[in-house]
């Protein structure tokens, strides 16, 4: 896709690439660069409603050291923010040192008390720094004090492999936020729905982190130009078809598609199911899916141990037992770190020809 | 202070090594060669160079995204180190850990870290070993970390445990003003890092970080009282790297060009040759002769690591565990 065609008009429910169950009909919309919705979402949020503001480190990035003034040298991570400094300020747009625990528990207190701070972690695998925080006080504090408060709280953070960055930046370890009761977890995979789901994040009222893949952030697609909010806990089609289900989160919804797209060059039919929430998640879209094509298998880049991959396939077990025609498979990242070289890190990721293949398999052995 | 000849020659081979494999490393990086994001030293080399001229391979060093320049002045291979950044299998690490986790157990570095903060612990925990053992090897832990790192919460918990356990550490903390585009004067509340030591109750010390005896100096009595059981020292070695953050970040959005010129003016390489020169310790052709030598040992570098095998697939399962098959395998 290019950005010369830029502003559309499109009918959003009846594109086949875009079988949304958002606000549907005419959007006029542009297609754009995933990171590019995201900073323009967050300045809508941020005009929006004055409670919002962002911490994070390298937000703006750079001070002037004679003038205090704020540089925006780095405008964040992939310049996630670049451009907000100067029009809301370093109040709202507030660089924080290297102090992850701190600065995830101090927008919790500031949630507890009547902000709508925003977060953001930089890399996926910092969570773990902020992990308490995160688990013992922004997700527990409404129900162990019985229902009194609410923690309005947004964080997002960069996940995946595929840049060269190693074991220690390349995390998707999802299932560490969705097993926390009282954390709500997102994971958009196009301009589309990250416009809706950041959106829908920074206005809940509890805490929500939205998940983006490195590999989505320079993808392009369609974003509407108005905000609007999309429900959370709901997955969409991607592609119908009646012969497998192919579940994907985030990036591997991308790979799902893709691998979509070979089979059906072999006359194999697969639906893909992008389940755009991971807690809530949307358990009825997989069992109507799985009801209609009596197969599935589910791509996650995630290891699979205790992952959401697994936890789908409990979900299948349970709910669409008796309509399986074949044994549910996940493909996923191995049970290893991410490796630094390329050949590794590919390998460890779910990639749509591992996709084709498993589909393969499970039909050639009926 | 007194030096011998020998101590002279390797604190020049050291630092000129350091600055030759940044420049090779960053060259190799821009023309696709390395497989990731690259975290250049070149301007801070004085730094790992006077600090490990006083450790032998029994001590330990933790180290930091920014990493090449520790693992070289304790000794690494820049053969290994090249390959690795490249991800090939004769990598220090098989290829498998990259630019930010370049490690030599056998040389007592624990491994280059790119969670920032996280390996100073690390250091502190060698040093609880080595005290464990009763200092049989008089070996002691220095934590490598930057200003930026001062304001995680466990490079705090880790000076409290080494200073209540009197444990043989260095926390060496390379000021080079800046955490990616933040300025320490924004990141850190107090003027000076090395003040923070009066709340440890340990000392404190301020190191003019470009001047390689400066450095010498002050590491050769925070290790000295170290290996003498007396405790840790925290030493604030104030630097500045040349290039940007990562290899391709232009530093010049955030930085002001006289601040750049100053700390050029004052290279430590520049100040070396200098000063021993000056003070006919060294000749003009003595030290032409070691960067003549670095040049090709840069030159070998690179030629191993482009010849070198991409490592099998397979690896991409080994070591996980000690051994994978056998659950119990790792029991003694
Ligand atoms: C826990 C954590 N937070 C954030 C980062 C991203 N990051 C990498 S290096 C860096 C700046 C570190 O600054 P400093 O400690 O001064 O070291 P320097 O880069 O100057 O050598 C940041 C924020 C990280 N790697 N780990
Ligand atoms: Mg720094």
């Amino acid at each position: 896709m290019t950005t010369a065609d830029a502003t559309q008009t499109r009918s959003v429910l009846s594109d086949p690439g875009v079988l949304v169950p958002g606000p549907g009909y005419e959007v006029s919309g542009t297609v754009e660069r995933y990171r590019d919705t995201f900073n323009r979402t967050l300045r809508d949020e941020l005009d929006r409603d004055a409670d919002v503001f962002i911490m994070g480190e390298d937000i703006s990035g750079g001070f002037d050291r004679d003038t205090n003034e704020p540089l925006d040298a780095w405008g964040g991570p992939f310049a996630a923010t670049k451009g907000l400094v100067q029009d809301f300020g370093p109040d709202r747009i507030r660089d924080a040192p290297i102090s992850e625990a701190g600065f995830v528990g101090a927008a919790v207190g500031a949630a507890l008390t009547g902000l709508r701070p925003v977060v953001d972690l930089m890399y996926f695998d910092f969570v773990t720094v902020a992990y308490d925080q995160l688990l013992s006080n922004a997700a527990k504090s409404r129900y162990m004090f019985g229902g009194q408060t609410k923690v309005p709280l947004t964080l997002f953070a960069r996940s995946g492999g595929g840049t060269g960055h190693a074991a220690q930046h390349s995390e998707s370890f999802y299932s560490m936020l969705a097993h926390i009761p009282g954390l709500k977890v997102v994971v958009p995979s196009d301009p589309y729905t990250v416009r809706g789901l950041l959106a829908s994040a920074i206005r809940d009222d509890d805490p929500v982190f939205l998940v983006n893949d490195k590999k989505l952030i320079n993808m392009e697609g369609f974003a509407p130009d108005e905000s609007f909010a999309f429900p959370l806990g709901k997955g969409r089609y991607l592609k119908h078809g009646d012969d497998v289900t192919l579940i994907g989160m985030s990036y591997t919804s991308v790979v799902c598609k893709q691998a979509a797209d070979m089979l059906a060059e072999e006359g194999i039919e697969a639906e893909v199911v992008d389940m755009l929430s991971l807690s809530p998640f949307d358990e009825e879209i997989i069992v109507e899916s799985v009801m209609k094509t009596n197969r599935v298998v589910i791509v996650d880049e995630d290891t699979p141990r205790a992952s959401m991959a697994s936890e789908f396939a409990a979900i299948v077990a349970d709910k669409a037992f008796d309509y399986l025609d074949a044994p549910v498979k996940r493909v996923t990242g191995p049970h290893t770190p991410v490796p630094y070289n390329k050949g590794l890190e590919t390998a460890f990721m779910p990639q749509p020809d591992d996709v084709v293949s498993t589909v393969r398999a499970m039909l050639d052995g009926e | 202070m007194r030096i011998t000849k020998e101590k002279l020659r390797w604190l020049y081979e050291t630092m000129y090594r350091i600055r030759r494999f940044e420049e090779t490393m960053l060259e190799q990086t821009f023309r696709g060669n390395a497989m990731g994001v690259t975290h250049p030293s070149d301007g801070q080399e004085a730094v790992p160079t006077g600090i490990c001229a006083h450790l032998t391979e029994k001590d330990w060093i933790g180290s930091t995204h920014r990493g090449h320049g520790h693992c070289i002045a304790k000794g690494l291979d820049t053969k290994a180190m090249m390959a690795e950044i490249m991800g090939r299998y004769t990598g220090q690490c098989k290829g498998k850990g990259g630019s930010m986790h370049i490690a030599d157990f056998s040389k007592g570095m624990l491994g280059a870290n790119a969670i920032v903060g996280a390996s100073v612990p690390l250091a502190v925990g060698a040093a609880l070993t080595s005290k464990y053992r009763g200092m049989e090897d008089e070996s002691v832990g220095v934590a490598f970390f930057g200003d930026g790192a001062t304001s995680q919460g466990v490079v705090h918990e880790s000076m409290n445990l080494a200073a209540i356990w009197d444990l043989p550490v260095i926390f060496a903390c390379e000021n080079n003003q800046y955490a990616e585009a933040t300025p320490a004067w924004y990141a850190v509340s107090t003027e000076d890092i090395a003040a923070r030591a009066d709340s440890y109750g340990i000392p404190g010390v301020q190191v003019d970080g470009m001047n390689v005896f400066a450095v010498y100096e002050a590491a050769g009595e925070a290790v000295a009282r170290a290996r003498a059981g007396e405790g840790p020292t925290l030493l604030e070695l104030k630097t500045y790297r040349y290039h940007g953050h990562f290899h391709a970040d232009d530093p010049k959005k955030y930085r002001k060009p006289d601040e750049e010129e100053e700390y050029l003016e004052r290279d430590c390489l520049k100040h070396f040759e200098g000063l021993v020169t000056q003070q006919g310790a060294m000749t003009e052709e003595e030290l032409q002769g070691i960067r003549d030598e670095i040049e090709q040992e840069m030159q070998d570098a690179v030629d191993f690591a482009l010849n070198s095998p991409m490592p099998p697939i397979d690896e991409l399962y080994s070591d996980v565990y000690v051994d994978y098959s056998n659950p119990l395998a790792g029991l003694r």
